[in-house]
């Protein structure tokens, strides 16, 4: 069995400034890392192979430097890693990034038939969470959202049963493989990296294709010119108004609150259409 | 079944990273660790790296290094309340190449550094706490780390874990070290526009100006506070031992908001924005300090070797050129193939007879000295501040008078006696 996670760089939105003239994200004011999401994806990769044994791939297209995420997967946990990189790929929306990484996967399935692929839910500097659903529509396998638990993979019948993330509860889904499952941060818990996995992670040299690497490539496809998104505009928010501070007696605080919540009419619509 | 490296270099600030890329330069298989997210994320000092000791390991470095600005002037002030006496040194010759020393941001230059040594084929990992050395038959055989799976064997362990080096203190080297033989530092990195840092310190872009400050810039307390020029920041820092913290009940951070708000001071600041506060011991014991540097399978180097001039404000220098005489002690007994106490104390040796040692032994009482002896910092300052302020202030009186003005005030002060003591002790502390 082979798994191969999607994984992306991104700068560590906790820290980064936004320039107050253009509205953009200044992305040298923060460090790059792995997006979180992703980082849970092979952690459920890992997870997954303790009970199949299977091989664990991870995949990211990114400038050069990008390789530092690859090697923070194999400490993660995973066994090998690409990087197609490629001034080609440059200004990718999510269409033309979804485009790249399928020419990639069909190549890696070329090497090592795929079984099934993970992504994080979205990244954390785009928030679209398109890629990964973008990817299962190009190879035509089942995308699968919000995954919460891989409760049992099957690799003789070639199933999977999933738990997945609804506004309220959850769904228990089997799907067939190959598929494509995006995840939730709470699926898993990111171990601490045994001391082997980080010295593995320091040696390790990820594979590095470009765009002559790949097979029957639609240029036309890639990067800029492959991404029909237009910005409009980008703001900050506003900072949301300081509220107000209920203050006294527990039981004093607890009426003063039930009058807050009485006033506002649509809090009780809420509730009369939950029920 | 756990690796085994030629050398594991715990910690990649300037001594171990230095240790560590001469090693891998010599063909020797190097673990590098780091407790940081990166080597620098935890690393803190005023800001200046001597050219020199850097020179050795990398030459030419200043072409590629990420520096800030090259140091082409260093003053000194004697600070009173509201005033200040100062003196100093500028040089062109300092801002050409091979240049003396640079200001650098620790963070960035570590980090590049820490690249040196993995580019040489160190390997580094980071965020990785070494707990112990695994200790056999009395010979350090290699380190436990706070992973699972978590060690790692190695014929060398190289500490360059830091100031407190709580590994040479499990191995038995030193005890620990006493309030008096360590400093607390804390500092900021202000951002400000380089024409605003260009103007007020009178500089060119590609100049710098360092500034210590001796005198109430510590309330009078052993110690020092310092202003440096970056490219577009300043680094404003203040440090007294810990026992005088102690004594005198100061808080770091307020000792450095009085600095800050000091009217000689704050001007130089204004307009200024907060980037960084950092704040990190310091070991100033000195040459009495050193603790035992070569062990079977071990050897000690940097702040972890108490390796620091506080007279001079070295350090990092030091740390560095200890990393690289540990590193050729290594290869030596690597070539030999025998790791005991006897062939690393070719290390020792090396160590004592270069200018580290030397410079340590030379200063071996200052800090005692002034510890004991406020005077210094808490009289004299202002006494000169007060006959400078007298000499200069044109009010009609003769000079020869005004000087002997100033020397009655000086010994009614202290006394003739006490003043004569007083001299005498500081020449024989710093001779």
């Amino acid at each position: 069995m082979h798994i191969v996670v999607c994984v992306k760089q991104v700068p560590d939105t906790k820290i980064i400034k936004i320039n107050p003239k253009t509205n953009t994200l200044d992305r040298r004011s923060a460090p790059a890392i792995l997006n979180p999401y992703d980082a849970h994806a092979v952690q459920e990769a890992v997870s997954i192979r303790e009970k199949t044994g299977c091989t664990i791939s991870v995949l990211s297209m990114g400038p050069p430097q990008a390789t530092a995420i690859i090697k923070k997967s194999v400490e993660i946990g995973a066994d090998r890693g690409y990087l197609i990189t490629d001034r080609a790929f440059a200004g990718a929306d999510t269409l033309a990034t979804s485009y790249a990484l399928f020419k990639a996967l069909e190549k890696i399935n070329k090497e090592i038939p795929i079984d099934m692929i993970i992504c994080g839910k979205h990244a954390i500097d785009g928030d679209t969470g398109q890629v990964g659903p973008g990817i299962a529509r190009r190879l035509d396998i089942p995308p699968v959202t919000n995954v919460i638990e891989v409760t049992e993979v099957n690799q003789e019948e070639k199933t999977v049963l999933i738990k997945r993330k609804l506004s309220s509860g959850y769904e228990l889904i089997q799907s067939e493989m190959p598929c494509l499952l995006t995840v939730e941060k709470e699926i898993n818990q990111i171990e601490y990296s045994p001391m082997p996995n980080m010295i593995k992670a320091a040696r390790y040299e990820p594979i590095i294709w470009a765009v002559s690497d790949l097979e029957n490539v639609d240029r036309v496809q890639l990067g800029l010119k492959g991404s029909p998104t237009i910005v409009g505009k980008m703001f900050t928010p506003p900072r949301p108004e300081g509220g107000k501070r209920i203050e006294g007696s527990p039981d004093e605080q607890v009426k003063q609150l039930m009058d807050i919540l009485l006033e506002q009419k649509d809090v009780l619509t809420l509730q009369s259409s939950k029920q | 079944m756990p690796e085994k490296f030629d050398v594991i270099v715990v910690g990649a600030g300037p001594a171990g990273t230095s240790c560590a890329l001469v090693c891998a330069q010599n063909g020797l298989n190097v673990l590098l660790i780091e407790r940081g997210e990166y080597p620098g994320s935890k690393n803190v000092m005023g800001g200046v790296l001597y050219r020199k000791q850097m020179e050795e390991l990398i030459p030419e470095f200043w072409k590629e290094a990420p520096l800030e600005r090259p140091v082409i002037e260093q003053r000194f002030w004697m600070m009173d309340k509201e005033s200040v006496v100062q003196f100093g040194y500028k040089g062109l010759e300092w801002g050409v190449e091979p240049y003396n020393n640079f200001t650098v941001l620790r963070a960035q230059f570590d980090q590049w550094f820490a690249k040196k040594a993995v580019e040489a084929g160190a390997l580094l990992i980071n965020e990785t706490v070494v707990t112990e050395c695994i200790v056999e038959n009395g010979k350090v055989i290699g380190i436990r780390t706070d992973r699972p799976n978590g060690e790692v064997y190695a014929d060398v362990v190289v500490l360059a874990d830091g100031v407190n080096s709580l590994l040479s203190k499990q191995l038995g080297f030193h005890k620990e070290f006493r309030p008096d033989e360590v400093a607390l530092t804390v500092m900021e990195v202000i951002n400000l526009p380089k024409e605003k840092i260009n103007d007020r310190f009178n500089l060119e872009d590609n100049q710098g100006c360092t500034i210590e400050i001796f005198g109430d810039s510590t309330k009078g307390n052993l110690g020092t506070a310092f202003l440096y020029t970056n490219k577009d920041s300043l680094n404003i820092g203040v440090g007294t031992t810990l026992s005088s913290m102690i004594k005198s009940k100061m808080k770091p951070y307020d000792l450095l908001d009085y600095l800050k708000t000091h009217p000689m001071v704050k001007p130089m600041l204004a307009g200024g924005e907060s980037a960084e506060y950092l704040a990190h011991l310091i070991p100033e014991g000195g040459y009495r300090s050193v603790p035992k540097v070569a062990g079977n399978g071990v050897v000690v180097v940097g702040d972890a070797a108490q390796l620091v001039n506080a007279i001079h404000r070295e350090g990092s220098n030091m740390a560095m050129h200890s990393g690289l005489l540990a590193a050729e002690s290594v290869i030596e007994a690597h070539h030999r193939g025998d790791f005991s106490e006897s062939t690393l104390n070719i290390y020792r040796q090396k160590l004592y007879d270069s200018f580290i040692i030397k410079d340590l032994e030379k200063y071996k009482d200052a800090t005692h000295t002034f510890e004991n002896n406020p005077q210094y910092f808490k009289e004299y300052v202002p006494m000169m501040n007060k006959a400078m302020s007298k000499f200069f202030t044109v009010d009609g009186t003769p000079k020869r008078e005004k000087q002997k003005e100033i020397m009655k005030s000086v010994t009614a002060e202290r006394g003739t006696i006490k003043v004569i003591q007083d001299i005498y002790r500081a020449w024989k502390a710093v001779k």
